[in-house]
């Protein structure tokens, strides 16, 4: 089994947000980076764990800029093969589905997987827009994924409730909370990821999209305290004056 | 010129992110002075009621489709033939499989998740789980648009659609979809679809006492929902698990029992409008995210809610 995950750098979730540059642009200043959780705890984990199960190998893919190098080892530390570096910096999902997909083509991989959507982006695009452009299958949000004899039983989320899909591979999958647990790197990992390779891609690429503004929401008002003696008055703000229920 | 609106079908009706995408696509071709149309594959009970939510039209491929690359095919051969200007559908399971396939077979830029119609050129979305909002321009001739679930009403004319078929070569299917499982219990409505929400968390205490929180949801007709640690551990299923690693909700109301209010849980429910919040700590960070809060024990709390959500609700 030949498995890609794609990985992307998104900033700490406790991370300050604001904006630079006429709230044009992300301030990074003081930001931590860390993998993309989706990414992490349940893509790059569950290919790591059909490697385990099947063999092969797993190569880790991100499009991003030298500052990506250190959540990039930390995949490599929880059991990654090798990584891939394009150097570029991401600004739109079109131009980032087609730089993996320009690398991922011809390389013969069964799976790419990637997570269920990017926590500063938000956009679940991406692992769609890589099917189409290499002619696979894809499975959005898969939950569970399990491989047997080329085939990958997946389950998915669905109008109310879950959809178990059968696939032949390759294909494109999209990983949810439900698909493998999050694994912390140990010593051992951590230090091979040292010398395993980063292989960096220099590519030129085109965007379709540009973020025109930030703006962060409006403050919340305070809240409300009521008596918790008084719960029906609850009930009757919710009505009245929230008109909520 | 157009705008599609693509819809998906469960048992005969469009489901509420397809009315969702059908009015968003209506609103944005009123706009722009052209009408909307809207897609669905498989049997539909008359128009579905999609003529009210504005569309003039409803293209119908005769088979229900699960295949994504085959329902992407599709959707681009009607907006080719229809000239559509834009192509809507919902930020769901559904859209999120399609909408990317179909913006790439039109060489169409995407924006994803908006929640707000487009005005000059630009539209707006959510950024960084909710802690920000981004206006997007599209540089090509034609956008693709993915909205919001609960962010965009539906609209409820008293128009009617007119049904036309619509054929086109859509390849073999390359999926197959072997068994489906309802995941929420009971006649709940979904999660991402869900208005009214009550969640609980570690203050729960265990398994056995989600009685309380189950009753006033029931009360109330809303959906369960509960922090992360609390579907880890398995005291809850995890398709209940709301925040950053699980599901962005927007329902109209939150309720939030014995939870901290961490800010991987608020990044996935702080775009709710309405924002309860139950808790035995005054200190706990959740109150700064809410709108109304009660400072005390759940488990005192809720069964006096549900009394006086049943008097209420009759
Ligand atoms: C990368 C990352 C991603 C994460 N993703 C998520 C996510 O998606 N969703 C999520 O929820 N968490 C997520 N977490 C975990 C998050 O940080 C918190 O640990 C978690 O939300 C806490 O759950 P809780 O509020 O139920 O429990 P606690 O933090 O233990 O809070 C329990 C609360 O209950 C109150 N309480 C106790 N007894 C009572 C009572 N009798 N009546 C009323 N109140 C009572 C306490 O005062 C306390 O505030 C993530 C963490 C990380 C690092
Ligand atoms: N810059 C990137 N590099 C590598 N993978 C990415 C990148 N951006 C997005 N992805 C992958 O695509 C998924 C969905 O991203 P998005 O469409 O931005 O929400 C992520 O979870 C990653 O697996």
């Amino acid at each position: 089994m030949k498995i890609l995950v794609c990985i992307s750098q998104a900033p700490d979730t406790t991370s300050r947000i604001a904006f630079t540059d006429g709230d044009k642009a992300f301030d990074a200043s003081g930001v931590q980076y860390i993998v993309n959780p989706y990414d992490e705890w349940y893509a790059l984990v569950r290919a790591i764990e059909l490697k385990e199960k099947h063999g092969g190998s797993v190569t880790t893919l991100t499009v991003g800029e030298a500052v990506c190098d250190p959540i990039i080892r930390k995949a490599l530390a929880i059991g990654a093969d090798d990584a891939i570096r394009i150097n570029v910096e991401p600004t739109d999902p079109m131009q980032v589905a087609q730089l993996i997909a320009n690398e991922a083509q011809g390389q013969s991989y069964d799976l790419i997987l990637c997570g269920k959507e990017t926590i500063d982006h938000n956009g679940s695009v991406v692992p769609a827009m890589i099917a189409e452009m290499m002619d696979l299958p894809f499975v959005a949000l898969a939950t569970t994924l399990e491989i047997d004899d080329g085939l990958a039983k997946l389950t998915r989320e669905s109008a109310g409730g879950e959809e178990n899909v059968e696939v032949s591979l390759p294909l494109v999958a999209s990983a949810a909370k439900g698909m493998a647990e999050q694994r912390i790197p140990n010593m051992r990992g951590i230090m091979s990821a040292r010398s395993k390779p980063l292989n960096v891609v220099e590519a030129s690429s085109e965007t379709s999209t540009d973020v025109d503004k930030f703006t962060l929401p409006p403050e919340k008002g305070a809240c409300k305290m009521i008596d918790a003696d008084r719960p029906e008055e609850l009930i009757r703000l919710l009505r009245e004056e929230a008109k909520a229920i | 010129m157009s705008v599609l609106a693509i819809v998906s079908i469960k048992n005969g009706m469009p489901t509420k992110g397809g009315l969702e995408a059908a009015s968003y696509a209506a609103s944005h071709a009123e706009a722009q002075g052209i009408s909307a149309i809207a897609l669905v594959a498989g049997d539909i009970n008359g128009d579905g009621g999609l003529g009210a939510t504005g569309v003039s039209h409803v293209l119908q491929f005769s088979e229900a489709i699960t295949d994504s690359s085959q329902w992407a095919k599709l959707a681009a051969a009607a907006a080719q033939e229809h000239s559509a200007i834009a192509i809507v559908a919902s930020h769901d399971h559904f859209g999120r499989a399609i909408a990317p396939r179909v913006a790439v077979r039109l060489q169409a830029g995407l924006v994803a998740g908006v929640t707000e119609l487009p005005t000059h050129g630009s539209v707006r979305k959510n950024v960084f789980s909710g802690k920000a909002m981004a206006d997007v321009s599209v540089s090509t001739a034609v956008s693709v648009y993915t909205v919001t679930p609960n962010a965009f009403g539906i609209k409820n004319d008293s128009n009617e659609a007119e049904v036309q078929a619509f054929a086109s070569e859509i390849g073999t299917a390359r999926e197959s979809v072997t068994g489906f499982d309802t995941a929420s219990a009971d006649g709940q409505v979904p999660l991402p679809e869900a208005e009214l929400v009550v969640s609980a968390g570690r203050g729960l205490k265990g398994p056995e006492n989600w009685g309380i929180v189950e009753d006033l949801a029931k009360a109330l007709g809303a959906t369960t929902a509960c922090s992360r640690p609390v579907s880890d551990i398995g005291w809850r299923p995890h398709h209940e698990h709301v925040g950053q690693t699980g599901i962005t909700i927007r329902p109209n109301l939150y309720v939030a029992a014995g939870i901290s209010g961490a800010i991987q849980h608020l990044a996935g429910v702080n775009q709710s409008k309405t924002i309860v919040v139950i808790n035995t700590d005054p200190e706990a960070p959740f109150f700064k995210a809410a709108d109304y809060g009660i400072v005390g024990d759940a488990f005192e709390v809720l069964p006096k809610l549900t009394a006086a959500a049943k008097e209420l609700m009759g």
